[in-house]
């Protein structure tokens, strides 16, 4: 027992050194950041936007992770791959050759609504045959064999659309109203970052009470809480989940559209760095927790935009933005030791896990 | 297996749009096309034929299984309707090409794949044709199910023998002109590929063969078993063990140098699999960035021997630089396991992944170019010597590799059996319980960790030293999961399965080389229908089958697995 | 039934072993590092080991086409006919040390024509020297793989211009022609970019110019304004050179100009960014940029016989470094045809005589230029040209 107690006193004290380190190392860069102050505040004003908008994506993209792991406690490594195939299926079939005639520029909003339809029925489609064939058979079997097949999803999705849309980088046409940039106040904002932030906003409202209140929402829940009792209750367990990843991905194929709004071109690869670092915003918010989605994609956006200028850079480190995601990840393991079960998760989540 | 009904029309029909669906889709990724390049019989048959017939065949072989028992009628007019059904949507596909220009959209729709469609054919008669040759291996392939199943099988086998040599041809040129130089190999092959007469006579020597063998096994079921036979008093384990023990001594020799650097790619995987087996396999600890260990190991070596500007110039070899690797390799394993120690599950794997992300991206960076070399990577690492010996051959490599695989294995039997092996597993049966039986979670999970790593380490430094040069991009995501897949795939927590599923995942890619732009893709393919088809793993240990048939009979009383 | 493979197996041996005694011959091989020997009839086999499927597959395509219309063109060695044994670099070290192998396990090769990346150049170049064979290169271009500081190996030449002609030029170019005296650099953590943007920035510097800001972003990265921020914060630099490939350099376009700072910065990129689909995914945005390559106007009347052979069998080029895969495969004929010795209608080739006639190439007229090796198997013709996008189209502007 005196063992045992000398050695978790070991572990506490290292990780007390490790979060003083962490902490240590970012209060002091963010000093130097100060007193040297290398950018205007302009800059800090887009930068900051930046990762407002960039973190909307990655929450819209974590709640498809979240709802799922809520209601089957797998990860779906494939959900990325849903992400990519509807913006991208959209943009080669729409918006290419509506752009080529002229009929974006002429109905925009029509335009952009065809885009966005297209889009989440796709991802929707790709999701709910995802889950009939590779997940679906295995419910009860070992949790790793579910995620073995979401990442042999993954790959086969990913270079699917690749082998029909080619390898190459594909533009994503500009749409006349959302281009250029407006000013709120005193800071001047790019209308497509407002475009996404409003949308991720109003989608998750509309998510929020489509799961609280709706009739699919509460079958959901109640599947998320126990399936065997929720299929005594009679509900349709099956349908529910079928209908989670349908939700999940049709959020996933909002995120594709703002995400090719915002960003001008798409790849067939596009989906797998978002899916991972959307898996990490929902493990960051509390995974299973809706708003904790959405918190940990806005935090992990912010932290990648503005934490290589604000603590790195006073360090004079070189490119310090190419070690942004070192910088999100080692936040990551500092918010899990104060709080492993994340920002807003429960213990339950944990102890399900 | 519950009984199933007699199939009726509509499953016919079912299967012949099931069968359509795959093969457009194929055809539409350009995966046939491809493949269409590479001849299996030379001047006849090509693998995108294989692939643009094997669905129809298949599934009129899968339902005249389901038919054959009740109504053996059916059994061919079903074989049609699946042959029919199965090219009607690549005839509408021909036609759609044809009338418009839906290349603009999906680019693999060339007119090189309409050809191939047609078979050069102009579009009525090539559509017609494409029918008929549906039809008629619908049927074929149905008909098998009237045949005796002696006849069945050496149809089968016969017809596997030519798919597979004329898939490895190119290897099998190789070793047959490096053993019996070109005359013989000009006999069999054309270019690369087997030459029609040979195929013929492959063809019937598979028959035979399957002929033959079900003659011995009948045979030896009419004389009795007789497993128990011993051969100069050995028991027939041993004999097996060393005819496996001289077959690993003589394998470079066998297999020519190309063959022994894929040989030694798979044993580079086997040892991270070992390792990785121990966190995931017996302690239950999801690990998702795994080449961290592996690229420290890889780093430690190459910046402790490199010759180049880089390295630290003290005099380090391989052989005294490799205890540092694996020690390097193992500190990181118990300094990633702290903090991560009080997670479970998912957070586990996310937190995991970061590190082997991190730990790629500071070798990437330029903050840490000056010591290790950033984005050009650590160059001039010399290759391990042996008393003298610079060990530059692959088939010299291949025995470090091997001992060191040996190693491993051996340690984790001995582990697996050990007391703390018994810990590892009750804690992957469930934490809580393990703590309250007075484990100790601590020590338990850093040791998994540090021994996890220490292979990964040892892995690492052989790599670094058998390339000579490492560069950040060799460890990426990527890598961790091959390793967790194939141990996935092999087995999880057997042994054996590390080896079988280094084999399936890392040695066959490299050996089809052909399907490199859709290697992926079969990957990925290959993992979903292995989970559905095999969960436990081609070679599962004893617990993981025991427990999947308590979980079956549990959770699936009387409902088909479908 | 054991047994039985074996007697079948030890009678194969036996025959081979047969076979070999009957294929001897009294030339005698004085090549300090082995000869290769053609009998009566059988093809010269050269290999070539080029990125020939994946995202690059492009590249390496291109330039095996470049070698096979050079086997077609050269028709015959000493009336042997031309063999190729194409194989796939897979544009990694792993890929490259593994093509390799497959190469040197083959005794019958007398030369190699590859890699296509760098990354894969360098354990092969290891490998191919160790063997005693011989590899050129079309396209790697990394420093690295003829600085015998570095990773230089004695069986290693290559017709592609080394970066730091590429990096310097484009500095020059800036500073010279352009005019400007302040700029940045901008890599993605690939060791080509990386490469290129360091020379770009020391030559900039050594010309008296300044660098603001030298600095990175990752492979996959989308979201590039907090990077051009920090760069536009910086100086904001009269010049941006990021010599990134397609997916990153369209984000990085695009985005710098919706930055403040930058509306005024002159843009340019690299080789990686020259293409149909670059052009698409820099759209309006790359207007005006500037695109530092290789000087492809090549002409000539050897050159219009290439290019009308290569639309007849393959369409049209999909990369630049075909002509450098064609000058490579001249260069090994032309020295097989030096060093070759004929012995009846049998052919045998040193393989040290041929790398020593390769390394001593010197005024061979090929497509590209005029090729001169150095001693560490630098043989391109450096003309470095830079190109502006205008109205869509790559306009050639300098020199």
């Amino acid at each position: 027992m005196l063992q045992r107690l000398k050695e978790i006193d070991m572990l506490d004290l290292f990780l007390w050194v490790f979060r003083t380190v962490i902490l240590v190392v970012v209060v002091w860069g963010t000093i130097a950041t100060i007193i040297e102050n290398p950018y205007p505040t302009q800059t800090w004003m887009e930068t900051i936007v930046a990762g407002i908008a960039q973190g909307s994506l990655y929450a819209l993209i974590a709640i498809g992770y979240t709802l799922v792991y809520g209601v089957l406690f797998m990860i779906n490594f494939a959900h990325g791959e849903f992400f990519m195939s509807g913006i991208m299926t959209a943009t080669i079939f729409l918006a290419g050759p509506m752009s080529a005639s002229g009929y974006l520029d002429r109905h925009p909003y029509l335009g952009l609504l065809w885009i966005t339809l297209v889009t989440m029925v796709v991802s929707t489609a790709i999701a709910v045959l995802t889950e009939r064939v590779a997940y679906r058979p295995l419910r009860y079997a070992p949790r790793l064999v579910p995620l073995i097949t979401a990442i042999g999803a993954s790959f086969f999705w990913q270079n699917y659309f690749r082998g029909l849309f080619g390898s190459e980088v594909k533009p994503f046409p500009q749409i006349a109203p959302f281009a250029g940039k407006i000013t709120l106040g005193s800071i001047v904002v790019l209308k497509t970052h407002l475009v996404v932030i409003i949308a991720a906003i109003l989608m998750l409202i509309g998510l929020y009470f489509f799961v609280m209140k709706t009739k699919t929402g509460k079958a959901i829940r109640a599947v998320a809480e126990n399936k065997d009792v929720a299929a005594l209750m009679g509900i349709d367990v099956d349908r529910a989940i079928s209908s989670t990843f349908a939700l999940g991905a049709s959020m996933a194929g909002i995120a594709g559209v703002l995400y090719a709004l915002v960003f001008r071109q798409i790849h067939f690869f596009m989906g797998f760095i978002p899916g991972i670092k959307a898996f990490t915003a929902a493990v960051l918010g509390g995974i299973g927790s809706i708003p904790g989605a959405a918190l940990g994609g806005l935090f992990l956006g912010m932290f990648e935009s503005v934490g290589p200028g604000l603590f790195l850079e006073g360090l004079g480190i070189p490119a310090p933005h190419q070690l942004k995601d070192v910088i999100a990840f080692t936040m990551l393991v500092l918010v899990l030791i104060f709080r492993p079960q994340g920002i807003l998760g429960e213990r339950l989540a944990e102890e399900k896990a | 297996m519950t009984p199933t009904n007699t199939p009726t029309l509509k499953d016919a029909v079912r299967y012949g749009l099931l069968s359509g669906l795959i093969e457009i889709n194929l055809s539409a990724i350009g995966f046939i096309l491809l493949l269409h390049q590479r001849e299996l019989v030379a001047g006849a048959f090509t693998m995108g034929h294989l692939f643009l017939f094997t669905a129809p065949i298949g599934f009129a072989y899968l339902l005249a299984k389901k038919t054959a028992a009740h109504s053996r009628s059916r059994v061919l007019g079903y074989g049609a309707i699946i042959g029919a059904l199965t090219a009607l949507p690549l005839i509408i596909l021909v036609f759609l090409a044809t009338a418009f220009d839906i290349r603009q959209f999906l680019l693999n729709i060339s007119p090189d794949l309409i050809t191939l469609l047609t078979f050069g054919q102009s579009v009525v008669t090539g559509s017609l044709i494409l029918l008929a040759i549906n039809v008629v291996l619908g049927m074929l392939s149905a008909a098998l199910y009237l045949l005796p199943p002696q006849w069945r099988k050496m149809a089968v086998s016969g017809l596997a023998w030519v798919a597979i040599s004329g898939t490895f041809s190119e290897i099998l040129l190789g070793r047959l002109r490096s053993f019996f130089g070109r005359g013989l190999t000009d006999l069999i092959f054309t270019g690369k590929s087997l030459n029609p007469g040979f195929a013929v006579f492959i063809l019937v020597a598979g028959a035979l063969y399957s002929y033959f063998s079900q003659r011995r096994h009948a045979r030896k079921e009419a004389e009795g078993d007789r497993s128990d036979a011993t051969v100069l008093s050995l028991p027939i384990e041993t004999i097996n063990k060393i005819i496996l023990g001289v077959v690993l001594l003589l394998l470079p020799v066998l297999l020519g140098s190309y063959l022994t650097e894929v040989t030694n790619n798979v044993g580079l995987y086997v040892l991270m699999g070992l390792g990785l087996n121990i966190v995931v396999g017996f302690a239950g600890l999801l690990d998702l960035g795994y080449v961290a260990f592996f690229a420290i190991g890889a780093y430690v070596m190459g910046i402790l021997t490199s010759e180049g500007a880089l390295g630290l110039g003290m005099g380090f070899t391989f052989w005294t630089a490799l205890p540092f690797s694996v020690l390097a390799a193992t500190l990181a394993g118990i300094l990633l396991g702290m903090p991560v120690l009080r997670m479970r599950g998912d957070y586990l794997a996310i937190v995991t992944l970061g590190f082997g992300e991190i730990i790629r991206i500071l070798a990437l960076s330029d903050m840490l170019k000056p010591f290790i070399g950033g984005a050009q990577g650590v160059l001039q690492i010399p290759k391990p010597s042996f008393f003298g010996i610079d060990l530059i051959q692959p088939g010299q490599l291949y025995y470090i590799i091997l001992a060191c695989v040996l190693l491993a294995w051996f340690i984790s039997a001995r582990l697996r059996d050990s007391r703390l092996g018994r810990q590892w597993m009750a804690m992957r049966e469930d934490e809580d319980v393990a703590e309250a039986m007075g484990i100790n979670l601590v020590s338990t999970k850093l040791l998994a960790f540090a021994t996890g790593a220490a292979f990964s380490g040892l892995a690492g430094a052989i790599f670094a030293s058998k390339l000579t040069s490492i560069f950040p991009h060799s460890f990426n995501l990527l890598v961790s999961i091959n390793v967790l897949s194939l141990i996935i795939v092999g087995g999880i927590g057997s042994l054996p399965g590390v080896v079988v599923g280094s084999l399936i995942l890392v040695g066959l890619p490299e050996l089809l080389r052909e399907f490199a732009e859709h290697r992926l893709l079969m990957y990925g393919a290959l993992l979903i229908f292995m989970m559905l088809a095999r969960p436990e793993g081609f070679w599962p240990s004893e617990v993981t089958k025991r427990e999947l048939h308590a979980f079956e009979e549990q959770h699936q009383p009387g409902t088909s697995s479908d | 039934m054991t047994k039985r493979m074996l007697i079948i197996f030890g009678l194969l041996v036996v025959a081979s072993l047969i076979l070999a005694a009957c294929t001897g011959s009294t030339y005698k091989c004085d090549d300090p590092i082995g000869c290769v020997s053609y009998g009566p009839g059988e093809p010269v086999r050269i290999a070539s080991a080029l990125v020939i499927s994946g995202p690059n597959a492009d590249l390496g395509l291109d330039s095996q086409h470049g070698v096979e219309i050079a086997i077609e063109f050269q028709g015959d060695l000493f009336g042997h006919p031309i063999e190729l044994q194409a194989e796939d670099d897979g544009c990694n070290a792993e890929g490259g040390q593994a093509a390799g192998q497959k190469i040197v396990s083959d005794p019958t090769i007398i030369a190699v024509v590859g890699t296509s990346c760098s990354g894969a150049g360098v354990p092969m170049s290891e490998v191919i020297s160790e063997a005693g064979y011989v590899m050129v290169s079309p396209s790697n271009t990394a420093p690295s793989l003829t600085d015998p500081d570095q990773a230089w190996n004695p069986g290693y030449l290559r017709t592609a211009h080394n970066d730091k002609v590429q990096g310097k030029a484009m500095a020059d170019f800036a500073y010279n022609v352009l005019g400007v005296r302040s700029a940045a650099a901008i890599h993605d953590g690939d060791p080509y970019t990386e490469g290129l943007a360091r020379v770009f920035a020391d030559s900039f510097e050594e010309l008296g110019g300044t660098i603001v800001e030298f600095t990175a972003v990752n492979k996959g990265d989308t979201d590039m304004r907090p990077v051009l921020s920090a760069v536009a914060a910086a100086g904001p630099p009269e010049f941006l050179y990021y010599p990134v490939f397609t997916a990153e350099g369209g984000f990085l376009t695009k985005q710098a100009k919706e930055v403040s700072g930058l509306e005024d910065t002159i843009l340019a990129a690299a080789d990686g960014m020259i293409s149909d689909a670059a052009i698409e995914a820099v759209g309006e945005a790359g207007e005006g940029m500037y695109f530092s390559g290789p000087d492809l106007s090549f002409s000539g009347e050897l050159y219009d016989k290439f290019l009308a052979a290569y639309k007849e069998n393959f369409g049209d080029p999909t990369s630049v470094f075909h002509a450098h895969a064609f000058d490579a495969a001249n260069m090994i004929f032309s020295c097989i045809e030096e060093v070759g010795v004929q012995d009846g209608e049998s052919l045998h080739i040193g393989r040290q005589a041929l790398r020593d006639c390769l390394y001593a190439t010197k005024d061979f007229q090929g497509i590209t230029g005029t090729i001169t090796c150095n001693e560490y198997g630098d043989c391109a013709d450096p003309k470095i040209s830079v190109s502006q996008l205008q109205n869509g189209e790559y306009v050639r502007i300098w020199p």
